[in-house]
């Protein structure tokens, strides 16, 4: 499998206006594989924007380094890389460039210099490919939070990068525009091998991920499969983060001395394992 | 009352000028501004309004509608001409009404300001009302690409203009939203003297500001990791094509200079 991205023992300080640093990141570590779907959770404060600004070339770690592409990430080869990598913001309003959704979607077309030639065609396949191609003239006032951070994802798709990083992309919409996000994204995922870093507190994107990184004051707590962490509960709760409902409750039930062999994040495969418990005593 | 105006506004529509390159139009307003001031008799004055009736008929936007969003600017329009029917004192009694006497170079004089004024209104608020914000902004660009070796930041201005209209929406959005909070929190902005009237503007503008540069801040990170670097190098999604049409309208344009010249009266 191809690297795509890796943390190499970063850190990052801020320095504070009273003079006090405090460590952003610290000695944090990890590979994100081609066609791996990462979600970053953590709570505020815990680190995990700077590292999508670190990824994306916006900060520089102090201590160790950040490869993408296998490149090392230096102020050299900043633009390049950035080309390649599509990132989509928390705010829907504010990184709307364009005045209409078509200008907006070829921004970095222009800015990247392609040919006019190429990018009519490009402008329209990636807004088809997020269900977005009736909207091409519509103004983002006249668009809702969930169809403008569809048009953001396919500006960043014009780009045909490698990878696409949602920094915290879902978490200004309401429910209906955050499952329209989340579908396209496990869509594009899917149908074309797109690399996803997920940075969120939303648990259904934690559980369409791969792999979970947990970040808590600036370190990496936890990795691994999303049903690996949420048998971590209490660990979570303590640094302030939400349980699926189904873990929780099997939490609940196991206190209450039910037994329950497997880890559940999903409603239904508690219950499944629920109606079919009899069976296996 | 903000809805009625029109100065400024863009109607969509696939008429002869709607459909022009906004080059020539621009062009064509900016030379037009000029060429007004050429005309100096009736013959001429009539001339230019008959040609800027045209220009509205060709447009196809209704007089209606038009006068209408002008209503403002009318009032002023007639205010000119009373001043100019009070004051002007030579020529010829037309009408002695005893407190005082209007005069024939007043009636001419008033009556031609008022065309010119009112043809050079019209003739703006078409180009405005034909063309979006968008081609306006691009069309400028092109066109004051030269001055781009005096150090002019053409690209730039016109980047700046470009976002600055895209955000007048939203910015409205925010100020109905914090004014709403501030009339919920028993802020009063409809009662009291001038001075507590303006106070009460304060509450407003401070939020709006604050979050203003909080969305530049956002917006200058969302372009730069969309790769913005300045004017250098960009192509250009929205191409301009100058067509036969837009030929056309220069011809017109010196076609009607031409006339104005010879049918302006020596002075």
């Amino acid at each position: 499998m191809k690297e795509i991205l890796s943390l190499d023992h970063v850190s990052y300080t801020y320095e504070s206006e009273d003079g006090e640093s405090r460590k952003a990141i610290d000695d944090v570590s990890f590979t994100v594989w081609d066609g791996e779907w990462i979600a970053i959770v953590g709570h505020n404060g815990s680190g995990k924007s700077t590292l999508a600004k670190m990824m994306i070339g916006l900060l520089f770690p102090e201590e160790g380094s950040v490869n993408v592409f296998l490149e090392k990430l230096d102020a050299e080869n900043i633009w390049d890389i950035r080309s390649r990598i599509g990132i989509v913001f928390q705010n829907p309003d504010n990184q709307f460039v364009g005045s209409t959704v078509q200008d907006d979607v070829a921004f970095a077309l222009e800015n990247n210099g392609v040919p006019f030639e190429q990018m009519v065609p490009r402008v329209h396949e990636s807004l088809a490919q997020v269900n977005m191609a009736g909207f091409l003239d519509h103004e983002p006032h006249h668009l809702s939070g969930g169809q403008k951070q569809r048009v953001a994802i396919a500006g960043a798709l014009a780009m045909q990068p490698k990878l696409l990083i949602l920094d915290e992309a879902t978490s200004m919409l309401d429910p209906q525009g955050r499952d329209e996000v989340i579908k396209v994204v496990d869509d594009l995922k899917r149908t074309t091998g797109l690399t996803v870093i997920s940075i969120t507190h939303d648990l259904e994107e934690v559980l369409l991920a791969d792999k979970v990184i947990v970040m808590n004051d600036g370190k990496l707590m936890l990795t691994g499969k999303p049903e690996e962490i949420f048998a971590h509960g209490e660990e979570l709760e303590a640094i302030g983060l939400d349980l699926p409902f189904a873990s929780r409750l099997s939490r609940y039930l196991r206190q209450a001395g039910v037994e329950i062999q497997g880890e559940h994040t999903t409603e239904e495969e508690l219950v499944n394992e629920l109606w079919t418990s009899h069976f296996n005593k | 009352m903000l809805e009625k105006m029109i100065f400024g506004r863009y109607v969509p529509g696939n008429s002869f000028v709607h459909r022009l390159d906004p080059r020539s139009k621009l062009l064509f307003i900016f030379l037009f501004i000029i060429a007004v001031f050429l005309a100096n008799n009736t013959m001429t004055y009539g001339l230019l309004l008959a040609f800027t009736l045209l220009v509205i008929f060709i447009s196809r936007i209704r007089l209606y509608f038009l006068f209408n969003g002008l209503k403002p600017i009318l009032f002023l329009i007639v205010f000119t001409l009373l001043m100019h029917f009070l004051f002007t004192k030579e020529g010829a009694v037309l009408l002695d009404l005893k407190i005082f006497k209007i005069y024939e170079e007043g009636v001419r004089q008033g009556i031609f300001i008022s065309i010119r004024f009112l043809v050079l209104v019209l003739m703006t608020t078409v180009l405005t009302l034909t063309t979006s914000p968008i081609s306006i902004t691009d069309g400028m660009e092109t066109l004051l690409n030269p001055l781009k070796r005096v150090k002019l930041p053409v690209h730039e201005l016109a980047l700046m203009m470009s976002i600055a209209l895209r955000f007048i929406p939203t910015l409205m959005d925010e100020t109905d939203k914090i004014l709403k909070a501030q009339l919920a929190r028993g802020s009063d902005l409809t009662s009291g003297t001038i001075k507590e009237r303006i106070r009460a503007v304060v509450p407003l503008l401070v939020p709006l500001f604050v979050s203003a540069f909080k969305r530049a801040e956002d917006l200058a990170i969302a372009m730069e990791v969309r790769g913005y670097r300045g004017g250098e190098g960009r192509t250009r999604y929205r191409q301009l094509n100058w067509q036969g049409r837009d030929t056309l309208v220069i011809i017109i344009f010196i076609v009607l200079v031409a006339a104005l010249f010879w049918l302006r009266g020596g002075s």
